[in-house]
Parts: structure tokens; C-alpha cells; sequence
């Protein structure tokens, strides 16, 4: 028990009280809306009732997960300049959404995207092959966000394994969202956001009124177009370790994020020809590899069905696009402070390039604020790392439930309502509901304490790609051409996003398994690796192909009603075309 | 403005190719905008890695552009999107509800 003891001791109290604080009001939250939760209908989709300005807060409150809290901070830091992509198209990507998916996608009126998958086809396999992939995507995105919280609470406590941390938010989160399902979880995600803003800023704004602002610190990093020697005194800026990227390639783009697998064949190459010959394809790989990183980005955004889930709880098409905008401008303007945090952190903190992941740069938005406690602000430094500490916990617990709702959907309502029990009542529906959350969670928690050595962004960026290869043209061809088949839009989201799942898993193979055989392949074959670690520049592509041969090879099976409904997809509701595809009768459980 | 039936012509395939075509036409002028700053971004610092590493106001060009205008400019896309799809929604409804005096 002594280390126990020992942890108990070394606690900032500040930390601790912000974080259960915290933790207290989603758990709060989450008992008193459980009392207004009662039909399906409320579990499923919030009763279709919520308004653009809840809803906005609350889409941004679960997009912003642990990888965009501490994830983003950590890579820029990490990385530099095109760690930068990731916060831009993590927030740009809506705009995909919007003018393409959001606006039809309500009209639809289904529950689930599998609803849409099937009622768009009239194919019950389609169903079973979509609530596959929300499960996929979905526990791809849940690793991080559980990764999240067993890195946080390790923090607070140090000495705590990082196993507890993980169960514990997982234990709270799968206990709120039982209670009180979509209608439950809206209202907590909708003051998480706002936490997390605060969280985010004004930490932040304090900071670098005392250290130094954005730019200064920005300033302090030397392009290979500016002497190193020139005004460097401007802020205080602390040696970096050997391991930490060197100024002029941090603060460029197309640096060691996107040169890594080059960089590592250069290491290995025998002779000098074939050194050569690799850094001349340095530049146009990495060129490559920003660009697959952006498709992935922006069109996985598009593809996420936690995310698209969500727009089902608009009360009409109009609503959803409104909704939309206010999400880009609310998660726009958390995006421009986590680069704030790595930035300063490059300068402040350079000892965390020394470790890796959890307790390297990942953590760079915790550790940020105590450094005021050397600059005679003790009191300061522990109020705001627990405010920080606040805003970590609000993150992975938002996402995590908004994953957790979407999953136990897909469980509870196309699996259990749909295939298996089609006749079940409503009571039941809800009981299956809340069981599938209990599995759901224990299933999370299980697959969250395997992730520990990986990269929290590194994960995200996976789940984007697969989304982007599957959900993404899916979606996009269903709504806007005709002429889709369902073995076509099937072929193209299998292969397209199977394709690009195993890709990814190789580069895991290697990376976190240590298969040294694929370590070696990757080391002759740079180019091989770049395109297994980031798929979508030929995944997307490959997948919308395939859906437009298949769907002309098939074309007798195109839907006999398809004017219909594509009509109820793009006819504005004024025309009273608009059918809910699941009627709220159906779902109502009073 | 909502309207009691849904008048004829709504019904026929000429009807549902505009309304997608005029829809779709909205969506895609909106994306070339998004999409060429995609593309131009990362050929500007390929092609043109010192100009982009000018100093603005202690950012590098290139990392003013990503790290802070991104954001606003796509803001600004998303308005006019919104403004003019809402105009076209409205105008679609008041044409069937002419069509449906006549």
C-alpha cells in the first residue's frame, strides 16, 4: 500500500477538486435529464426537438474529443507545421458535411445511419453491412479517447496504473448514457463544450500574458531562410534535447510527420546511390502524404456516424444546415488555441520530447500552466493546470459518450429491433438500449487498456481514413446520383474501407507489435509505407470507383421508387414531401 | 410557408433533375472555393517554400494562413452556402404553391 500512500501525498488538490468537479456535474447532469428521458424516440434521437443552438453545442461538446484536447497540442509540438492540418481539417471538414450530406441526410428521417443504409436500397443486408462499420469506426474511436483518460488520470495521480483510469471513465460514462440515452447525453456534451473552451483559453491568454504571446514564441524558431542568430531574446526559450525536431524543419512544412518513412530508409541505406536517390523522393512523398492526410481528414468528418447521427436530432433539413455552420464556427475557434499550447510548450517545456506519447508531448497541455508556479505564481499555476485538467476530462467523457450512444444504437436498434426481434415493443427496444450500453462500455474499456504506447492523434487519424473510404462515398453517391445500386454502393464501402482498415493495421503491426519482417519491408519500400500509413488518396477514390461500375454492371436492381426517394432526400419540407423513415408512433414508449 | 398538397409536376423526373442539378450546381461552386485552398496550399509550399516562410507578424506566412485565416474563410463559405440554399428552398416552395392557384 505504500505507493499508494506516497501518490495520495503528491496530489495538487487544485488539480484534483477542478477534475471531480467535473465528473460530479456530468454525473449530475446525466441523473436529473435521465427523469425526461422516457420514450424511444428520446434515446434514440432526442425526440427530434433539439434546437439549433443546443444541438450546436452539443455536436461540438462530442467532436471534441481527447485528441483534439491534448492530441493536437501534443502533435504540433511533436511535429510542427503539418501537425497544423489536423485542427484545420478536423474543423474544415464540416464544410463537406454541410453542402453535400447534412441538409438531405435529416430529410431522410431515419434513426441510424444503417436505417438510411437500408431504406435508401430497400436491402435489409445492407443494414447488417453498415452497422458493421458504425462499430468498426466507432471503437477505433473510442481507443483514444479511453487512452485519453487513463493518460489524465495517471497525471493527477501519479502512481495510479493506467488501467484505472480507463475503467473508471469508462464506468461513468456507460452509467449515463444507460440513464438517459441521446435526450440524456445533449444536454451534457452541450456544457462540455463550453468547459472545454473555457478550459482551452483562458489558460492560455493568462500564460502568454506572462510568457510571451503566439507569435513571439513562434518567432523564436528559425526558418532555414533566417540566420538562427538574428533576435532569438525575444521570450525565453529553453534548450532542446537531442531528439526534439530542429527549428527549421519543425516550423516548415513537409517535416518529419510527413518525411518519417523516408528518413528512416536513409538511415538504413547501404550505399550512397541509393541515399541519394531516396532524398531526392523526399519532397514529393511528403507532398503526397500531406495531401492523402487532408482527403482523409475532410472526408472522414464527413463520414463519422457519431457524428451524423447527431443531425437526425435536427427538426428539419433547414435546422441541420444552420446547425452545421454554428458547429464549424464553435469547434473553428477551439482549433486556433491547442497549436497555442505546442507552440509554447516547444519553447517552455522541451524536456517532454524526451518521452514518448502519455508522458511526452501528449501531455504538454497539462503541464503548460504549472510552470507559473517558477514564476512566483504558485496559486495560478495549480487553478489553472486544474481548470486544463477539467477541460481533458470533459473531452474523452463527451466523445466517449456520444460513441457509446451511436454503438448501443446500432446494437440496440438495428440489430436487436431490426433484425433479431422485429416485433418488439418499445419497452423492450429501450431495455436492449441500456444492455447494449453496458456491453458496449465493458468492450471500450477492455480495448482501451491494450492502447497505452500509441499516438492519441495517430488513432483519430485511422478511424478519419476508414470513415473516409467507406461512409463517405456511401453517403455522398446515395444522396446525389440515381443510378446506385445497393451491390454497388456495398462493393464500394467494403473494399473501399476493408482495403484501407488493413492497411493500417499492417503499419500497427509494425509499429506497436514490433513485426520486424514488415519494419524491413517498409524500410525498401518507403513510398509502400507512406500509402499503408495514410490510405484515403487512393482509398476514396477506389471506393466511389467501385460504386459507379458495380451500380452500371447492376443497374436493373436500381430501386423501382428511387424518384420518390430522392425527392423526400432534396425536396425542401415546405412541399410536405418529408416522411419520417422511422415514425415517431413507432418509437413513442409511453 | 408550408402547403397543404404537393402539386403535380413535383412528381415528374424533369422536376427532381433541376431540383438536384440546381442544388448540387450551389453545393459545387462552394466547394471549388474550399477545395482549390486545399489543393494551393501545399503546392505553394512546395513550390514556393521561401515566399511562404515570410514573417507576418512573427507567424510564418504559410502558418498564419493554416493555423489562423483557415478558419474564417471557411466560416464565410458556409454563410453564403447557407443564405443561398435557404433562398433556393423558399423559392421552390412558393413556385408549387403558385402552381398549385393556377
Amino acid at each position: 500500500m505504500t505507493p499508494l500512500l506516497a501518490t495520495i501525498t503528491d496530489i495538487d488538490p487544485w488539480i484534483a477538486t477542478c477534475s471531480l468537479i467535473t465528473v460530479a456535474i456530468t454525473v449530475g447532469m446525466g441523473f436529473w435529464s435521465a427523469g425526461k428521458s422516457k420514450s424511444a424516440g428520446d434515446f434514440f434521437v432526442a425526440g427530434r426537438s433539439v434546437s439549433v443552438g443546443w444541438n450546436a453545442s452539443a455536436i461540438s461538446g462530442e467532436y471534441l474529443s481527447a485528441a483534439s484536447f491534448m492530441g493536437v497540442a501534443g502533435m504540433v509540438m511533436l511535429n510542427g507545421y503539418d501537425a497544423l492540418w489536423y485542427p484545420v481539417c478536423y474543423a474544415c471538414g464540416y464544410l463537406f458535411l454541410l453542402l453535400f450530406i447534412a441538409g438531405p441526410l435529416r430529410r431522410f428521417g431515419a434513426y441510424t445511419i444503417p436505417d438510411f443504409a437500408e431504406g435508401r436500397y430497400d436491402s435489409p443486408v445492407f443494414r447488417k453491412i453498415a452497422v458493421c462499420f458504425v462499430l468498426f469506426i466507432g471503437f477505433f474511436y473510442t481507443m483514444p479517447q479511453m487512452k485519453g483518460a487513463g493518460t489524465t488520470l495517471a497525471y493527477i495521480f501519479p502512481g495510479l496504473p493506467y488501467w484505472v483510469g480507463v475503467a473508471v471513465v469508462g464506468a461513468v460514462i456507460t452509467l449515463n448514457v444507460s440513464l438517459g440515452g441521446m435526450k440524456g447525453i445533449t444536454l451534457v456534451q452541450a456544457f462540455q463544450y463550453w468547459l472545454k473552451v473555457f478550459a482551452i483559453t483562458l489558460p492560455i491568454f493568462i500564460l502568454a500574458s506572462i510568457v510571451g504571446q503566439y507569435q513571439e514564441h513562434l518567432d523564436a524558431n528559425k526558418t532555414a531562410f533566417e540566420s538562427a542568430a538574428a533576435n532569438s531574446a525575444q521570450v525565453e526559450r529553453k534548450a532542446l534535447p537531442e531528439k526534439a525536431p530542429k527549428d527549421e524543419q519543425w516550423i516548415a512544412p513537409f517535416g518529419s510527420l510527413t518525411t518519417k518513412a523516408v528518413d528512416t530508409a536513409i538511415k538504413k541505406a547501404k550505399t550512397p546511390e541509393e541515399k541519394a536517390a531516396l532524398e531526392a523522393n523526399k519532397r514529393p512523398y511528403s507532398l503526397l502524404y500531406t495531401y492523402s492526410l487532408i482527403i482523409a481528414l475532410v472526408c472522414g468528418t464527413a463520414g463519422l456516424p457519431h457524428i451524423l447521427v447527431r443531425f437526425y436530432t435536427n427538426p428539419d433539413g433547414v435546422a441541420a444546415k444552420r446547425t452545421t455552420m454554428w458547429v464549424m464556427i464553435l469547434i473553428g475557434v477551439f482549433y486556433v488555441f491547442p497549436p497555442v499550447y505546442g507552440v509554447i510548450g516547444r519553447s517552455l517545456t522541451p524536456e517532454l520530447y524526451n518521452a514518448v506519447g502519455a508522458k511526452g508531448t501528449d501531455k504538454v497541455v497539462l503541464e503548460l500552466p504549472t510552470l507559473l508556479a517558477g514564476k512566483n505564481h504558485p496559486l495560478l499555476g495549480s487553478i489553472l493546470s486544474g481548470i486544463t485538467c477539467a477541460g481533458a476530462f470533459a473531452a474523452f467523457m463527451s466523445t466517449f459518450s456520444g460513441l457509446l450512444v451511436s454503438m448501443s444504437s446500432a446494437l440496440a436498434h438495428d440489430i436487436y429491433g431490426r433484425m433479431l426481434k422485429p416485433n418488439s415493443s418499445p419497452e423492450q427496444r429501450l431495455k436492449a438500449f441500456k444492455w447494449a450500453a453496458v456491453i458496449i462500455g465493458v468492450v471500450s474499456v477492455g480495448l482501451g487498456t491494450q492502447v497505452e504506447k500509441l499516438n492519441i492523434n495517430y488513432l483519430v487519424g485511422q478511424a478519419f481514413a476508414i470513415a473516409a473510404a467507406s461512409y463517405f462515398p456511401l453517403l455522398f453517391m446515395s444522396v446525389w446520383w440515381r443510378g446506385m445500386t445497393m451491390r454497388g454502393a456495398a462493393t464500394g464501402m467494403l473494399v473501399g474501407g476493408l482495403l484501407a482498415l488493413s492497411s493500417i493495421f499492417l503499419t500497427t503491426l509494425s509499429d506497436v507489435y514490433a513485426v520486424q519482417t514488415l519494419a524491413d519491408f517498409w524500410v525498401e519500400h518507403p513510398l509502400a509505407r507512406i500509402l499503408c500509413e495514410q490510405p484515403a488518396i487512393w482509398a476514396v477514390p477506389l471506393s466511389i470507383t467501385l460504386m459507379i461500375v458495380v451500380s452500371k454492371a447492376t443497374a436493373r436492381t436500381i430501386p423501382s421508387d428511387v424518384r420518390m426517394k430522392m425527392l423526400v432526400l432534396h425536396a425542401p419540407e415546405a412541399l410536405g414531401l418529408k416522411q419520417e423513415y422511422i415514425k415517431e408512433h413507432e418509437g413513442v414508449g409511453h | 410557408m408550408k402547403i397543404s398538397s404537393t402539386p403535380d409536376h413535383v412528381h415528374t423526373d424533369g422536376f427532381l433533375a433541376r431540383l438536384m442539378r440546381d442544388q448540387l450546381k450551389l453545393s459545387i461552386a462552394c466547394a471549388l472555393f474550399f477545395v482549390t485552398a486545399l489543393v494551393a496550399l501545399p503546392l505553394l509550399n512546395y513550390f514556393q517554400p521561401e515566399y511562404m516562410a515570410q514573417r507576418v507578424a512573427g507567424f510564418t506566412l504559410s502558418w498564419l494562413i493554416l493555423g489562423v485565416l483557415f478558419f474564417p474563410f471557411v466560416w464565410i463559405i458556409s454563410y453564403i452556402f447557407i443564405k443561398r440554399s435557404i433562398a433556393l428552398e423558399e423559392a421552390e416552395a412558393a413556385a408549387a404553391k403558385d402552381s398549385l392557384k393556377k
